[in-house]
């Protein structure tokens, strides 16, 4: 193998797995080592201008860095990086000082965004400092969309929208609430320099099963029944509940319902409890709250008597592989299963709608009627014309609206200053020694066993009272410092430089999880094999350096390393040293372009 | 020195030993020794040739003398019974402790200076008595706590950090030991743990007087141009004259070099040495051969390792005076007083 080349940003990059897995690269074990320094401050900030909602997300996000923390691979729990970016929001001091200012001059570009949801507010984050006339339409009265609507109080209060929304709008945003916009011709006809519609997947799926027409008193869509109950409009439901669906929105509905009078509240998915699309931590809660989940029955037929819905008819099935190896359900050969009911909470997935772009607006739709829009630049076939969010590619979740937004600024940005979208920029890359004193590092390197802490929960029988009272109750400051604690502090790397290595083997001996081997070098396959202990990870890095006296290459395997800096601290040369490598998405304005040369 | 304690998470496919331990269960605490210093290499050396073994860490003691080298049982095998003792002492702690159980692995760590200066004695009778154990020598030539004074073995004419010449002969432990009589003699490197580690664990498993000069650079004091105990002039004169794999009694035997240069040594307690000859002429079993093989090669300079010597037929020192197979420490009043019937007999056979 050829020496790795760790001037490359995509190579540390990829070590450092929470951030690299979060969409929006947030620098996750820089702002864990904040929390545990009590400055939360500081910790919001660093996930505000990278995520933009740190109170929203952490109670709601997806956490596509948890599966992916190193911490799972030596112990069985990750580190509970969402929960954590809660800490941050919910202990900081007073920031409003710290946030951007509105722009003094404007730059004079007029910019419309659609919808107020995550990924516009995002672009409204990234571009009204910067001088662009930002206007946002929402059909709402408040800012948030799907935030707002479809996330049940009880897991994010209405305050902390309120909050981080209108840190965006004080950016001099000028915000519409209630204005929805119809027609796209008549937008673009407003001679807007360039529009963004995040108008998100708005539509929820419905059943055509016999029984629906009849029954449709007691049949609600899932989406809009959520949307009903966070405005108010709706604030029972019937004694008997089925909930037909297995994503998170079910687990809202769910969870919904019991606390609207729902006392048997029960969920029906059609596949297996294991392929639900729940966040296990959502299923999890479901269940903690006395809400069954019966798998693989598919419905089949609503049952009614008199107008009134009486039921849902299911037929059980079971998983089977076809030819071709796929997975199907076919049925399992028992009997039909009833299961009686006064209300039923339809939340089976969720559809783009766009009735309001007309067809010939100049904006190209595909065959499933959604915009053609560019994966990386989000520009639609009109070049004015940027989609991010769910109205992109279809729904996802709230971290990939906020990394649509600042790409699709980032595209504004670029394209109001002529330049050449596609030229996408570069991240900003910092690599700096931690290295204090002999055997002192600016981070914690004191690596212990310690299982991931519980965030404590409000009483279940208060939580299923008041549908508004937040069921978590987050960390309090002393289990938030046990919790980052946690954290392997993956971002400050081992950084190894062969012409200062005398090969005394130290850090060979040191290294707890058998890391690192001297050996001569080989092709990669084979290497992985003939490690102190073999690197059976193909998907981690081998950093290899060769360039040593004896011609042998040191190969350390990225896997499991603890980043604990014991073999900085065992060597006698400083052929190692503990480096943390920070790296920044650059956003939309003057360092997202190209450097100008200078008059003289 | 660190700090902090090592981890306790270790690689989730770390192989196991026939008793389910990893090479992480033979740790001791972590090491107080400079960054870099080659006893710490030799620690490892004998962690992995023990977990190798599959040895019951119950079964080992431990004994050293003083200085860093005997500081370093503290540092491997946590669970084994140990006895740091006076300066150059530990011979005579071992002997006895060996004459009273039988039983145990003794494993002697000392230094240069515990062994051929203040304990030369001791070192020269152990060895001369066959007592059952690997004594290894931490061998950096230099005296390290007292910041870097030439020790015994360091060479005549090599030059000290301060750029000082060594005036004195040095003394060539491996040749005192072949002279002395020990069965199983070899010089190895902690820079190299695939010759260490075969040589420690062949070592343990000799039964009689095991000695192994291990060349360990002091990186403090003893690592720089114009030393002979550097990691770089060890390893530009090295000259190996073997290799050898230790193949347990329970493992088939698979040799798989050519015919002609490996030789199988089957040891008493069943296991077998494959000695993978590098120097075709070199015979381990001639003790006289190996004197004269090292007098010639350090006159040129070189450091001959490997397995330098060994008597396969070896007995200890239990076999020489006869002592009965149960450990004395475990002889009760039973055996010890055998009755009135027995004492008259053993009386009328001295008259």
């Amino acid at each position: 193998m050829k020496s790795t080349d760790i001037s490359d940003p995509q190579y540390f990059h990829k070590v450092v797995d929470c951030q690299y897995a979060c969409p929006a690269h947030t620098p996750v074990p820089e702002y864990i080592r904040m929390i545990a320094a009590g400055r939360y401050g500081d910790a919001y900030m660093v996930n505000w201008k990278s995520n933009v909602f740190p109170g929203i997300l952490g109670r709601t996000c997806d956490r596509p860095c948890e599966p992916a923390c190193r911490r799972v691979r030596v112990e069985e729990e990750p580190v509970a990086i969402c929960r954590l970016k809660r800490v941050a929001a919910d202990f900081k001091e007073d920031i409003t000082e710290r946030m951007p200012k509105p722009a003094q001059r404007r730059n004079g570009k007029r910019i419309a965004l659609v919808g107020a949801g995550p990924s516009a507010l995002t672009v409204a984050r990234d571009l009204a400092p910067l001088g662009y006339s930002v206007t946002v339409f929402d059909g709402d009265a408040k800012a948030g969309g799907m935030i707002r609507t479809q996330i049940p109080k009880f897991r994010l209060p209405d305050s902390v929208i309120d909050e981080e929304t209108n840190y965006v709008l004080n950016l001099g945003v000028d915000f519409r609430g209630g204005q929805r916009i119809e027609s796209m011709k008549a937008l673009l006809a407003q001679d807007w320099d360039a529009i963004f519609v995040g108008t998100g997947a708005p539509r929820g799926r419905d059943l055509d099963l016999p029984g629906r027409k009849e029954a449709a008193a007691n049949i609600h869509i899932g989406i809009d029944w959520l949307s009903s109950v966070s405005f108010g409009h709706i604030s029972k439901i019937g004694k008997r509940v089925i909930v037909l669906g297995g994503g998170n929105t079910a687990m809202d509905c769910c969870r919904s319902s019991r606390r609207l009078g729902g006392d048997e509240v029960q969920v029906v998915v059609r596949s297996g409890f294991d392929e639900m699309k729940a966040s296990p931590w959502e299923k999890e809660d479901a269940q903690h709250e006395g809400i069954p989940i019966h798998n693989f029955l598919v419905p089949k037929e609503f049952t009614h008597e008199n107008g009134k819905l009486t039921g849902v008819l299911f037929e059980k099935v079971k998983p089977e592989l076809d030819a071709k190896g796929r997975r199907k359900l076919v049925n399992a050969g028992e009997p039909d299963q009833h299961f009686p009911c006064d209300d039923v909470l339809v939340a089976v997935g969720q559809e783009n709608a766009f009735p309001w772009i007309e067809r010939d607006a100049g904006i190209d739709f595909d065959e499933w009627n959604m915009p053609k829009v560019d994966k990386v630049t989000f520009q639609s076939s009109n070049p004015r014309v940027f989609f991010g969010g769910d109205a992109a590619f279809g729904p996802k979740n709230i971290i990939w609206a906020v990394a649509h937004g600042h790409e699709a600024a980032v595209s504004i940005d670029k394209m109001l200053n002529g330049e050449d979208l596609t030229d996408r920029p570069q991240p900003a890359v910092e690599v700096m020694s931690q290295k204090m004193g002999i055997h002192e590092w600016s981070y914690d390197n004191q690596i212990d066993l310690d299982k991931r802490y519980k965030v404590p929960h409000r009483d279940l029988t208060i939580a299923l009272r008041d549908i508004k009272s937040e069921v978590e109750l987050g960390f309090d400051v002393g289990l938030a410092l046990k919790e980052a604690g946690r954290c392997l502090n993956c971002d400050v790397q081992t950084v190894f430089s062969a012409p200062l290595c005398i090969e005394c083997d130290a850090c060979v001996d040191i290294c707890p999880m058998d890391c690192i081997t001297f050996t001569p070098n080989g092709e990669e396959a084979e290497l992985r094999t003939r490690l102190t202990a073999p690197a059976m990870n193909f998907d981690q890095a081998l950093y290899v350096q060769e360039g040593l006296k004896t011609g042998r290459a040191m190969i350390k395997d990225e896997d499991v390393c603890l980043h604990c800096g014991l073999c900085a601290e065992r060597c006698p040369t400083g052929a190692w040293d503990m480096q943390k490598y920070m790296l920044e998405m650059t956003h939309a304005g003057s360092s997202c372009r190209p450097p100008q040369r200078s008059a003289a | 020195m660190t700090y902090l304690a090592k981890p306790k998470f270790h690689h989730p496919n770390l192989p196991k030993n026939d008793l389910g331990y990893t090479h992480r269960d033979y740790e001791g605490t972590v090491s107080t020794l400079c960054a870099g210093c080659g006893h710490d290499s030799i620690t490892a050396a004998i962690i992995q040739a023990c977990f190798e073994l599959s040895i019951e860490p119950h079964r080992v003691a431990k004994i050293s003398g003083i200085g860093c080298s005997s500081k370093t049982p503290t540092y491997f095998l946590g669970n084994s019974h140990g006895f740091n003792s006076v300066h150059g002492r530990m011979p005579s702690v071992l002997t006895g402790a060996n004459l009273a159980n039988r039983d145990l692995i003794y494993l002697g760590v000392s230094g240069d200076g515990d062994s051929a200066s203040i304990g030369f004695g001791q070192f020269a009778h152990a060895l001369r008595r066959g007592v059952n154990m690997a004594y290894i020598v931490e061998n950096n030539g230099v005296y390290g706590l007292t910041k870097g004074q030439f020790s015994a073995t360091a060479d005549r004419g090599s030059k000290s950090k301060r750029g000082i010449t060594n005036t004195d002969n040095s003394i060539d432990l491996v040749a005192i030991a072949l002279q002395l009589g020990a069965s199983f003699v070899a010089r190895s490197f902690s820079g190299d743990k695939h010759q260490l580690v075969p040589i420690i664990k062949a070592a343990i498993s000799h039964k009689g007087a095991a000695f192994i000069d291990v060349i360990s650079p002091c990186v403090a004091f003893n690592n720089h141009a114009g030393s002979t105990k550097s990691f770089d002039f060890v390893r530009e004169h090295n000259e190996a004259v073997n290799r050898l794999d230790v193949i347990s009694s329970r493992m088939p035997i698979e040799v798989k070099y050519d015919p002609g240069t490996v030789e199988l040594v089957e040891q008493h307690d069943g296991t077998t040495i494959a000695l993978r000859k590098l120097d075709a002429d070199y015979d381990v079993h001639d003790r006289t051969a190996a004197l004269g093989f090292l007098q010639s090669h350090a006159a040129k300079g070189q450091i001959v390792t490997g397995l330098l010597y060994m008597d396969k037929d070896a007995d200890d020192l239990h076999g020489h005076l006869g002592t009965v197979e149960m450990p004395l420490n475990a002889l009760n009043e039973k055996e010890l007083c055998p009755g009135q019937a027995m004492l008259d007999k053993f009386n009328a056979s001295m008259r």
